[in-house]
């Protein structure tokens, strides 16, 4: 441990730690613009100076490492002024129309500017042009509001190893961009989100499509049929100022109710045939000799990712469509016919932490008779930004339920929500199936659990035709970690049964489309909150969902079934990019 | 083996650079430089069968390109005329030059002419200070206190060249 002195106060720190740290642990909130903890420090905002005793120079205290005796102040007049001239500079080349900006009350620039004093841009010269993108499902980028921290360049380099997007050009001209400026869905982004999800300012943001879902409800001749991810109930609550993890699945009804949604449903019933399907698929691979790892599919980033790097491994992932697409699919056939209504006439629609699943919905293989099993979805962000539309006290709506038929879901559909949710879901139907007896045992706690680097690994005993058999799974979050294991699978190196993947470290609690910020410790409150949910469900495994029971009896056949295979499987291809470059 | 169809580019060169780098830590810079001797150009094609061979992401390949002013995107011209705007061949009349061999050629600093012959760029200092200004071409013919009334002469005789 070392001993340093920050603001007259002594604080023992870890060896390593750099001053930032060992200011936060004393409670001193030091600014900052371009760190991101554990991830990001570069040093280059420049937000985070202060004072060394002995060292001419203010440094940055989040790339400082800490010294034995080291004397800081992070708050004389020398370290203000400084910090302040410093934001001045980078809103010399900002705009200034906050009102009218995606960001406005929720940017940490214009946050900084009112907590720095900062009252006029002292600085007006020439402002950089940094290009538009409007043209990608998922996203939606204006350079002009780029502040160059290198943000949105980390999570898609480091983290998620897609490297859609990285730092061009020099001095004025710099920006963090696609190759050759081409759109981000000409790039090989796999619209995952954590660039927006990361963006200090307004300038990666939604692409909005919350205008097509009030012209739906307005819209007299069409019905509208919302349902609501596992996650976004553990995460909505934060937009509307409760705590990371708040479980608001009730309300989320109740405000549904108000907006005029005709039909409510929740995504966690689809969760639930998922787990059929894929359990199923899962049995039948392992006893039938089919390609194994078996790999999820239900993370549309993650798809998007493995048809674009790993293509060769597209046999071992499971030919399941997401929860999203089922609930769609679902929608317009079952429910159409139960209720005799005209499935052109429906508009499907999403709440999804995830600014992937747009792109999902827009798939052309998601639907039939040219109709989409979802037509429009829209992020936990732009959710929240309805509600407070509508004019909707949230907090104080009291807490409703979705509608029948389909309405009745289970914790294992909720469990989908965090990274190792769907393996456990899947272990708590698949195991009960393969042995034919109930399993008292439900917690699957070794795939469970915040997993930034690595994957985590578990094993289960099991028996399949009286022969005792090993399960081997991985779980993996965040397209890094994703790609590592990937790697080991080509190798030869894992002998996986099942592999979980999702896009988002964490899984969907970290989602590109989840309230801002998201951190880790935030992140960690949100699972918190999914396994709480989970242990209060009266339900907790998907095959015991009643709903799903006579869904199968009334409607699908068999798991796995032909009507199933029809409605509720999809096929993968390869993404090929940058082909035909100009040469 | 080259196409014979004229209009393909033989890569064989560029993908012998890639795999003897292969692996190598820090490896890009030197690719590019090599890459770019050979075909005069690092075109987007080119950027993207570095990536490919090299498994680094198109878009790092781009951001390195263009952070780098000695790399081009577009082929230069056979002549590169470099006229050095270093402090001493400034004060002496450097921006004449430049302005000059801009009218002459009818292209800005940065740009090649249509005939593919003159691609025109400046540099700091060359290190001659005591010839300024200086313009060199190629790197190899270098002209020493060089007056505007000389351009047309220095112009003339690579046009003169090329038609012999």
């Amino acid at each position: 441990m070392l001993n340093i002195n920050i603001n007259g106060m002594d604080v023992k720190v870890e060896k390593g730690s750099t001053i930032l740290e060992a200011a936060n642990k004393i409670g001193l909130k030091i600014p900052t613009l371009c760190h991101i903890p554990e991830i990001q420090k570069i040093g280059a905002c420049r937000m985070c100076l202060v004072d060394i005793e002995g060292n001419p120079k203010l440094q940055a205290s989040c790339t400082t490492p800490v010294v034995d005796g080291m004397i800081v102040k992070t708050n004389t007049k020398k370290v203000r002024d400084t910090r302040k001239f410093v934001l001045e500079l980078i809103l010399s080349d900002h705009p200034t129309a906050c009102l009218t900006c995606e960001r406005n009350t929720r940017c940490e620039l214009q946050t900084l500017a009112a907590e720095l004093g900062v009252d006029i841009v002292p600085f007006r010269g020439a402002t950089s042009s940094r290009g538009k993108d409007n043209d990608t499902l998922q996203l939606n980028y204006d350079g002009s509001k780029c502040i160059y921290c290198k943000r949105c360049e980390t999570m898609c380099n480091e983290v998620q190893t897609v490297g859609a997007i990285f730092s061009q050009k020099r001095g004025f001209d710099s920006e963090v961009g696609t190759p050759f400026n081409l759109p981000f869905k000409d790039s090989v982004c796999t619209g995952c989100g954590q660039c927006v999800l990361n963006c200090p300012v307004g300038a990666l943001k939604d692409n909005e499509n919350i205008d097509e879902v009030w012209d739906a409800i307005y819209n007299p001749d069409k019905i509208t049929v919302i349902q609501v991810a596992p996650s976004v109930r553990v995460t909505l609550g934060e937009e509307f100022g409760l705590k990371p993890g708040s479980i608001v699945t009730g309300k989320i009804f109740a405000a549904m109710r108000r907006m005029g949604f005709d039909h409510i449903f929740d995504t966690d019933f689809a969760a639930d045939l998922t787990i059929m399907e894929e359990g199923y698929e899962f049995i039948n691979r392992v006893k039938n000799g089919g390609t194994l790892p078996m790999i999820t599919s239900c993370s549309p980033g993650w798809v998007n990712f493995i048809e674009t790097f790993f293509p060769d491994l597209l046999p071992n992932l499971s030919t399941c469509k997401s929860p999203q697409q089922m609930q769609g699919a679902m929608v317009k056939t079952y429910f159409a016919e139960k209720m005799k209504l005209d499935p052109k006439k429906i508009v499907s629609i999403s709440v999804m932490p995830c600014t992937a699943k747009k792109g999902e919905a827009k798939r052309p293989e998601m639907g039939r008779d040219g109709y989409s099993d979802v037509d429009i979805a829209i992020t936990t962000r732009e959710f929240a930004k309805m509600i407070r539309q509508s004019e909707i006290d949230f907090l104080n709506l009291p807490d409703e339920g979705p509608d029948d038929p389909i309405g009745i879901s289970t914790g294992a559909g909720l469990i989908f929500g965090a990274s190792g949710g769907v393996m456990e879901a899947a272990l708590r139907t698949a195991l009960e199936v393969i042995e034919g007896h109930e399993i008292k045992n439900v917690d699957y706690v070794g795939v469970r659990g915040l997993k930034l680097d690595g994957f985590k690994e578990a094993t289960v005993s099991t028996q399949i035709d009286g022969n005792p058999v090993d399960v081997k799974v991985a779980v993996a979050s965040g397209l890094g970690n994703a790609r590592k294991l990937m790697e080991k699978v080509q190798a030869g190196e894992a002998d996986y049964h099942f592999i979980e993947i999702m896009a988002c470290p964490g899984g969907c609690i970290g989602g590109g489309g989840q309230p801002i910020p998201t951190t880790t410790e935030i992140r960690k409150q949100r699972i918190e909150g999914i396994y709480k949910g989970d242990k209060d469900m009266p339900i907790r495994k998907s095959h015991e969902n009643p709903a799903i029971q006579v869904l199968y009896k009334e409607f699908l056949g068999e798991p796995n079934g032909h009507k199933a295979h029809e409605l509720l499987h999809t096929h993968y291809t390869q993404q090929k990019y940058y082909e035909n470059l100009k040469k | 083996m080259a196409c014979e169809c004229g209009n393909c580019i033989d890569y064989s060169v560029l993908d012998r650079i890639v795999e003897e780098s292969r692996g190598k830590e820090g490896i890009l810079i030197n690719v590019l430089h090599s890459v770019q001797e050979h075909y005069g150009a690092l075109t987007p094609d080119i950027q993207k069968r570095i990536s490919d061979g090299l498994n680094i992401p198109l878009s790092q390949v781009y951001g390195t390109v263009t952070f780098y002013h000695f790399f081009t995107m577009v082929p230069k011209g056979k002549y590169v005329i470099k006229i050095c705007t270093g402090t001493a061949c400034y004060v002496r009349g450097a921006n004449k030059l430049v302005e000059n061999f801009v009218d002459k050629l009818g292209i800005e600093v940065g740009q090649t002419t249509n005939d593919g012959l003159f691609s025109l760029e400046t540099v700091r200092c060359v290190g001659a200070c005591s010839l300024a200004p200086v313009v060199t071409i190629n790197d190899v013919d270098i002209y020493k206190r060089v007056s505007p009334k000389e351009i047309d002469g220095i112009i003339a005789g690579y046009r003169q060249k090329e038609a012999e």
